[in-house]
């Protein structure tokens, strides 16, 4: 980013390098959310109605993984991705698709944690009639997925305000590399190390206000689809 | 209206039939059997056990002791019965998509659902709510919804637990109304209530329940003109049964 | 259900695209230290090489023994430090193919204006040092193993102390980057030691002025270095060694040269007199108030 900006006045000229690290901050920690959501809703209600011995134990060690510090996730996929590590042969370290990777797993827990929440709960209110309708797991699961997808959009926000939050694990295995892996919150780590706190915060101020803005998206979204479904 | 080879459920006996949760005894002792014929109606107070009777007779429940069979198997699926229950539950969604979703889950294929849905919604009188959200509905709309998503299913037997209870007498005149026309097609109704003017309405038989167990079980007209246990007597005089 | 299915695509073709859209061929990994790019000297010349030779560096910024490391474990092309012995170490051991000295700045002894420690103005490192111990006038030190903290810990030893064993409750060690250690020493009046081009980027100095600076021994040589493509196969070292053989190019040292904040020069090439900083570093900052 060009030196002796302020945060607004890169805003206001449309800095290409600011609207570059937000694109990429979105990108990363959006499709975590998503590939986290293909992992967790399903684990999430799966859980929500199975019954196995160890399935309290199971339950309050994902509880325990929605508080994963994202260093350690970040370190655990550095070793794994690193080129001297199991999956070095990927060559992905220090790439977005590293970023993804550790976020998808700082965040799945998130997500499963909630959606086997909100699942059981909603599985009581449903069971008789699923039941008496004669309806098969795999139909229970997407019905309650389906049915409770209102609340789970709150889970996935949750997902995403963490994904766009965390700092630790995207800079190990990103590198915060300028114009490739520097993300949000990777370059307010960098202006603080700098001493540029003004730009600092203004950076902070720009990421509140674009996770306060997928959050309005988001919240009337879900009172749309509420008005039309009920 | 199906295809399907018949299964068949009626009648259902229980024999010597107890149902038990964490050592209460819920159901005590129930030898009986529903056969087919006009609607029978089991009325009781509350807590008398009617909606546990009616959920072991679906299949959705277990005898703790003794043994439920429908034509003659324990094991018969509960694809053809059908249940409505106290306080049905709607799901989040619009009503066509509540009864599609039955549908769906009957095994009806996709190209019968428009003409099914068509059917069903006219039957139930909810022709003109189609879109509207099944939450957004008033409880005898959602009644006759939840009658209608029962009906999907094409069955032979149809349990109503208490389907009138929280309507006003035009509502519960066109549940009425519906229960007599399923009737009339060859369903077996079985359904629960506390009012005595409803059963006397409806009933081809009648089960008499209190405290978990079957008082008086007989012919309408018997039941109603000759009743023979001093309980029965007590119930259809009026009196209070506690 | 069939609702899910769209989102399984999107999913997909997210994972897809993006793989597509940060998939660069002409790119080479460059570990280096933070002082290097806090100093913005990389954003003044890897566009000149970008334009050149059409090669993409991205630079992962850590400290030098990190740096190393990476290279080490061969997730960067090349290794951009300046610890010399570690470098000397790095290349015996087979990770690093040859070290190119490539240019050198100077490290100063950074403190509070009101000169707590006295030695403010003076360029005796070695006498500040020991005034600093025997006051116990409050230190701020690195220890992150960066090269600039194994530069502070070689002037300890030069100045008689053995810091393990002497040091008290003054000296406080943080565990991180140079900019994290000038903010601490900004926000608690104490001294730091820190490479110029960092100090003369870094924006909230508060009280902070330069209280020793021009001593001999506070050069701080840089070397460059290929990952050696005999330990990891992958590492593109066509695209790395065009890149150091354009850092010590008349070209790329003219680059460095030329960098400058608010006038001064931050980088003094010297790949071909690697000896000359102890001459030309007093010298070449007696001009910098
Ligand atoms: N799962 C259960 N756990 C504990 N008690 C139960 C359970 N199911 C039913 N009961 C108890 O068994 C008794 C009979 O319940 P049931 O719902 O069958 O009565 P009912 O005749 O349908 O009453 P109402 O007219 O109020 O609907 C009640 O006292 C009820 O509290
Ligand atoms: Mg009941």
């Amino acid at each position: 980013m060009p030196e002796n900006m302020s945060a607004l006045q890169l805003v206001l000229t449309g800095d290409p390098a600011l609207f570059a690290i937000v694109r990429l901050s979105l990108v990363v920690s959006l499709s975590a959310v998503l590939l986290a959501a293909l992992i967790g809703l399903p684990f999430g209600a799966w859980l929500a109605l199975s019954r196995f011995r160890g399935r309290e134990g199971v339950i309050v060690v994902l509880n325990a993984l929605m508080g994963l510090p994202p260093v350690v996730v970040g370190l655990c996929v550095f070793l794994m991705l690193s080129r001297s590590g199991p999956l070095g042969s990927w060559g992905i370290l220090f790439t977005p698709q590293a970023m993804i990777i550790a976020q998808t797993i700082l965040i799945a827990p998130i997500i499963a944690a909630l959606t086997r929440q909100t699942i059981e709960d909603l599985w009581l209110e449903y069971r008789d009639e699923l039941e008496a309708m004669n309806v098969g797991t795999f139909g229970r699961v997407a019905t309650l997925l389906w049915d409770g997808r209102f609340s789970l959009l709150t889970a996935l926000l949750a997902g995403f305000g963490r994904a766009a939050a965390e700092v630790g694990a995207v800079i190990i295995v990103g590198g915060n590399i300028d114009g490739f892996t520097r993300t949000m919150t990777t370059a307010i780590a960098l202006e603080t190390s700098k001493g540029d706190l003004p730009l600092a915060i203004g950076l902070g101020m720009i990421l509140i206000v674009i996770v306060i803005a997928i959050n309005a998206a988001a919240w009337s979204t879900r009172r749309f689809g509420e008005r039309m479904a009920g | 209206m199906s295809m399907r080879a018949p299964v068949a459920n009626l009648p259902i006996h229980f024999d010597d039939v107890s149902f038990a949760v964490h050592g209460v005894t819920i159901l005590d002792r129930i030898n009986f059997a529903f056969v087919p014929g006009a609607p029978s109606v089991v009325i009781g107070p509350n807590g008398a056990g009617k909606t546990t009777l009616l959920r072991l007779a679906m299949g959705l429940i277990q005898p703790t002791s003794g043994r439920a069979t429908w034509g003659g198997r324990t094991d018969a699926p509960l694809s053809r019965r059908a249940i409505v229950f106290q306080r049905p539950v709607m799901l989040r969604r619009s009503v066509a998509a509540n009864l599609r979703y039955a549908l769906e889950a009957a095994g009806v294929s996709r190209a019968d659902h428009d003409a099914r849905l068509g059917e069903l919604l006219a039957l139930v009188g909810l022709a003109e709510l189609g879109d509207r959200p099944a939450r957004k509905l008033s409880g005898g709309e959602q009644q006759r919804l939840a009658l209608a998503r029962a009906l999907a299913k094409d069955p032979q037997v149809l349990f109503l637990d208490e389907p009138t209870a929280s309507l006003d007498p035009a509502a519960t005149k066109a549940v009425e109304d519906l229960v007599r026309d399923v009737a009339a097609r060859g369903i077996k109704v079985v359904m629960s209530t506390h009012d005595l003017g409803e059963a006397r309405r409806l009933a081809g038989d009648v089960v008499l329940m209190h405290r978990g167990r079957i008082v008086e079980a007989s012919d309408a007209a018997a039941f109603f003109n000759n009743p023979i246990t001093d309980g029965a007597r007590r119930f259809v005089a009026g009196e209070l049964l506690i | 259900m069939l609702t899910r299915r769209p989102v399984m695509m999107f999913a997909a073709l997210t994972v897809v695209a993006t793989s597509a859209a940060f998939a660069q061929d002409k790119s080479i990994a460059v570990a280096s230290t933070t002082s290097t790019q806090d100093s913005g000297l990389f954003g003044q010349i890897l566009p000149a090489f970008k334009k050149k030779s059409g090669i993409d560096v991205r630079v992962i910024s850590q400290g030098t023994g990190q740096a190393l490391d990476t290279g080490r474990r061969g997730d960067a092309d090349v290794v951009f430090v300046h610890a010399k012995p570690q470098e000397q170490k790095f290349v015996a051991d087979g990770f690093g193919v040859r070290r190119y000295p490539v240019m050198y700045n100077d490290f100063i002894l950074v403190g509070p204006k009101s000169n707590t420690g006295g030695f403010n103005g003076t360029n005796d490192i070695v006498a500040a040092l020991k005034t600093i111990k025997d006051k116990g006038v409050t230190f701020i030190s690195r220890g992150d193993k960066s090269g600039t903290h194994a530069a502070e810990l070689a002037l300890w030893k030069g100045a008689g102390i053995d810091i393990a064993k002497d040091r008290g409750p003054w000296y406080k060690e943080i565990g991180q980057g140079m900019g994290a250690a000038l903010n601490t020493a900004s926000a608690s009046g104490g001294y730091v030691l820190t490479d110029r081009g960092t100090w003369l980027s870094f924006k909230n100095r508060g009280d902070l002025v330069i209280a020793v600076e021009g001593d001999n021994r506070l050069f701080n040589q840089y070397g460059v270095m290929l990952v050696n493509p005999e330990k990891h196969k992958h590492v593109k070292k066509e695209l790395g060694q065009a890149f150091i053989d354009w850092l010590i190019s008349p070209e790329g040292q003219r680059a460095i040269a030329d960098y400058r904040i608010g006038g001064q020069q931050l980088f003094f090439p010297n790949a071909n007199s690697p000896g000359a900083q102890r001459r030309a570093a007093p010298a070449a900052h007696a001009a910098i108030p």
